[in-house]
């Protein structure tokens, strides 16, 4: 049998002629090409960054990772605020915005799978994407502050209306579609197969929500959140307008803070210095590197998802 | 197949469009400028009334750093800036440059106080004092003192700065300097600064809506612009002790005083008893020698002919859009600086 087989696939070749063969490797060549082309280009990101900081890195030091002091008139720059107010609002943008993202992709992938009603809240989820972040800095600057200003005056807190708060909720908004479009996908392919054994054996919807398809879709779901995180680390408009640009260790959740896109795109163009652009170009190295180091901590996880 | 040519032509056509316009902006007609953003509105105007002489100007509002640094890599006729060249930048350059003072501009400190409507009086090392942190309520005894009858609240007072480096914050904190002296040993003056308190705001709009929105608030805006949207703004106490309020005439006053021959100086906390203190010159910066890269002497010409026209006739377009014109002695500074620009060693005016 496996014989017959093996001279029918040889004669298969045989039959193509030399130029579909030149094209065949013209194509796979090319292919490789480009991927190369796209690995020489992050490379090149990250060589081009490192050696423009190299004026700052001389100057400052190690200290630059925890200094606390951004001084543009003595040149003294430390990144810790700028480190901490990235971190800071993206994860607690991401936090904010799961619930909303695993419920959309549940309600969209389970219980309403096609229709009027799915495509219009899909379309819409998506629409959220595409609206520019400068609108949303806008939307956010005569709508949001108000609001987050009369909930700071109810509590007795200092009402400045914008702050790492108002930053993350903006940027909640903004990242819901990236893990919600995902995960509505991974749930929709989850085999019907294994949903119908559940329900055979009397679940109830949530359960076999619960016990089959979020397990089977964990690791899609993790790389959703991923992809959001990823975007709510590099917002630079929506977040300057929003998150009060206070160059100090934010004290609290609603106090005023600043994150590194932020300062690099506020300061670039005046930056007189040499050791004032590297310093910004610095920023900007460390921020290649936090969102690498992230991402890597989230390929370890979802790899471990996946084994289990 | 029909789709795909008609493509193809559409590309070619494009290409030689481009190629063609890209010939015309290096031809001696069109001259190239690049800078801040402040005297941008001021030099649309001026420059579109100037293309009926034939000769357009192509001028890209992109800060004053950024005009430096294209003035630098001579990819622009001439830069504006704010503030003159710092040490480094030139160093940078190498070769001596001319700053020609266009108009001047002030810096309106504006706020938002509840119940009160009319104009505050304040003097500098009061601003310093709020902008460092030290003065932190409107009813303080520091405020009330000057503005006896005004009914300041019990309100703490909100500080908004620039977040972006400009101009306007050199501006201000070079004033703040020479009014305060632990502003000075803390701070300093630079387009940023370490700003010790304070919410940052996003160019103009930034700060002008971080002011209207917030019961308290203090901020500083351009002249222009807190007069186009009906801030408030206060009388400010200069040298000579007196409360002057922020107008063109007040504007133009504080640069009617002895200004060095070059024109590099600092119209902050002027000496003229009628000038508004916190104001600044804009200057255009040209290379003092204008025979580089291969120019023609005609281009030269062109450029020093349109910067004499900029100090002259160029200037009566600066009060209707809120710019302070140049005062008598300011011209007649920028005209023995222009007559300095040469070519091939041999002066062009």
């Amino acid at each position: 049998m496996y014989k017959k087989i093996e001279i029918f696939v040889k004669n298969n070749r045989q039959s193509l002629s030399a130029s579909q063969l030149k094209w065949e490797s013209f194509f796979k060549g090319l292919l490789k090409v480009m991927s190369i082309l796209l690995l020489i280009l992050v490379t090149g990101v990250l060589i081009t960054l490192i050696v423009q900081s190299l004026p700052s890195i001389k100057a400052l030091g190690i200290g630059y990772l925890w200094g606390k002091v951004w001084d543009p008139v003595q040149n003294i720059y430390g990144a810790y605020p700028f480190l901490i107010g990235t971190l800071l609002t993206s994860f607690v943008a991401l936090i904010i915005s799961i619930p909303f993202s695993y419920a959309i992709a549940i309600y969209l992938g389970e219980y309403n799978t096609s229709g009027w009603l799915s495509n219009l809240l899909k379309n819409t989820v998506e629409l959220i994407a595409a609206v520019p972040s400068i609108i949303y800095g806008f939307w956010g600057l005569f709508v949001l502050v108000p609001l987050v200003r009369t909930f700071e005056m109810k509590f007795h807190i200092a009402p400045y209306g914008i702050g790492i708060f108002t930053a993350s909720l903006i940027l909640a908004v903004m990242i819901i579609p990236y893990a919600a479009s995902l995960g509505t996908t991974l749930v929709r392919m989850v085999p019907s197969s294994l949903k119908e054994g559940a329900f055979a054996l009397g679940a109830t919807r949530y359960e076999v929500i619960r016990s089959v398809v979020l397990p089977y879709t964990r690791s899609g779901l993790f790389a959703g959140i991923l992809l959001s995180l990823g975007r709510a680390l590099g917002e630079t408009m929506a977040v300057t307008m929003l998150i009060g640009n206070t160059s100090a260790v934010p004290t609290s959740l609603f106090a005023p803070g600043n994150t590194m896109a932020s300062v690099i795109a506020n300061e670039f163009t005046e930056a007189d210095h040499t050791v004032y652009l590297s310093a910004l170009i610095e920023l900007g190295l460390v921020l290649f590197l936090v969102t690498v180091v992230i991402n890597l901590i989230g390929k370890r996880i979802i790899t471990r998802f996946t084994n289990n | 197949m029909k789709l795909i040519k008609s493509l193809k032509i559409a590309v070619v056509a494009a290409a030689v469009a481009t190629g063609s316009i890209m010939s015309a902006s290096a031809q001696d007609n069109t001259l190239l400028g690049a800078g801040s953003t402040f005297i941008y509105p001021l030099f649309s105007k001026i420059f579109a009334d100037y293309a009926k002489t034939g000769v357009k100007v192509n001028y890209q509002s992109i800060g004053s750093g950024g005009g430096i640094l294209q003035l630098t890599n001579k990819t622009v006729d001439f830069g504006d800036s704010d503030a003159p060249l710092n040490e480094e930048q030139a160093k940078k350059i190498g070769v001596p440059v001319l700053h020609i003072p266009m108009a001047s501009g002030a810096v309106v400190i504006t706020y938002n106080i509840p119940g009160v409507s009319s104009a505050l009086k304040l003097n500098g090392k009061i601003i310093a004092d709020i902008y460092l942190g030290k003065v932190t309520t409107w009813n303080a005894a520091e405020i009330k003192a000057d503005n006896k009858g005004v009914n300041l609240p019990d309100l703490p007072i909100v500080v908004v700065h620039r977040s972006d480096g400009s101009g306007t914050s050199f501006i201000f904190t070079d004033y703040l300097t020479k009014v305060n002296g632990e502003w000075e040993k803390r701070v300093g003056r630079a387009t940023a600064v370490n700003w010790p308190v304070g919410l940052g705001g996003k160019g103009s709009e930034g700060v002008a809506g971080l002011v209207k929105q917030t019961p308290g608030a203090i901020g500083y805006v351009e002249l222009a612009y807190a007069k186009q949207n009906h801030m408030p703004y206060a009388f400010v106490q200069n040298k000579a002790g007196k409360f002057i309020e922020p107008t063109l005439a007040s504007t133009t006053a504080s640069s009617n005083v002895e200004l060095p021959a070059d024109s590099k100086v600092s119209l902050t906390n002027t000496a003229n008893a009628s000038g508004y203190p916190i104001t600044s010159f804009t200057w255009a910066i040209i290379y003092k020698e204008q025979n580089y890269n291969g120019r023609s002497k005609e281009r030269a010409t062109q450029l020093v002919k349109l910067l004499w026209y900029n100090i002259h006739e160029g200037q009566k377009e600066c009060a209707p859009l809120n710019y302070g014109s140049l005062s008598k002695s300011a011209v007649k500074v920028a005209e023995k600086i222009l007559k300095e620009a040469t070519y091939n060693g041999k002066a062009i005016l």
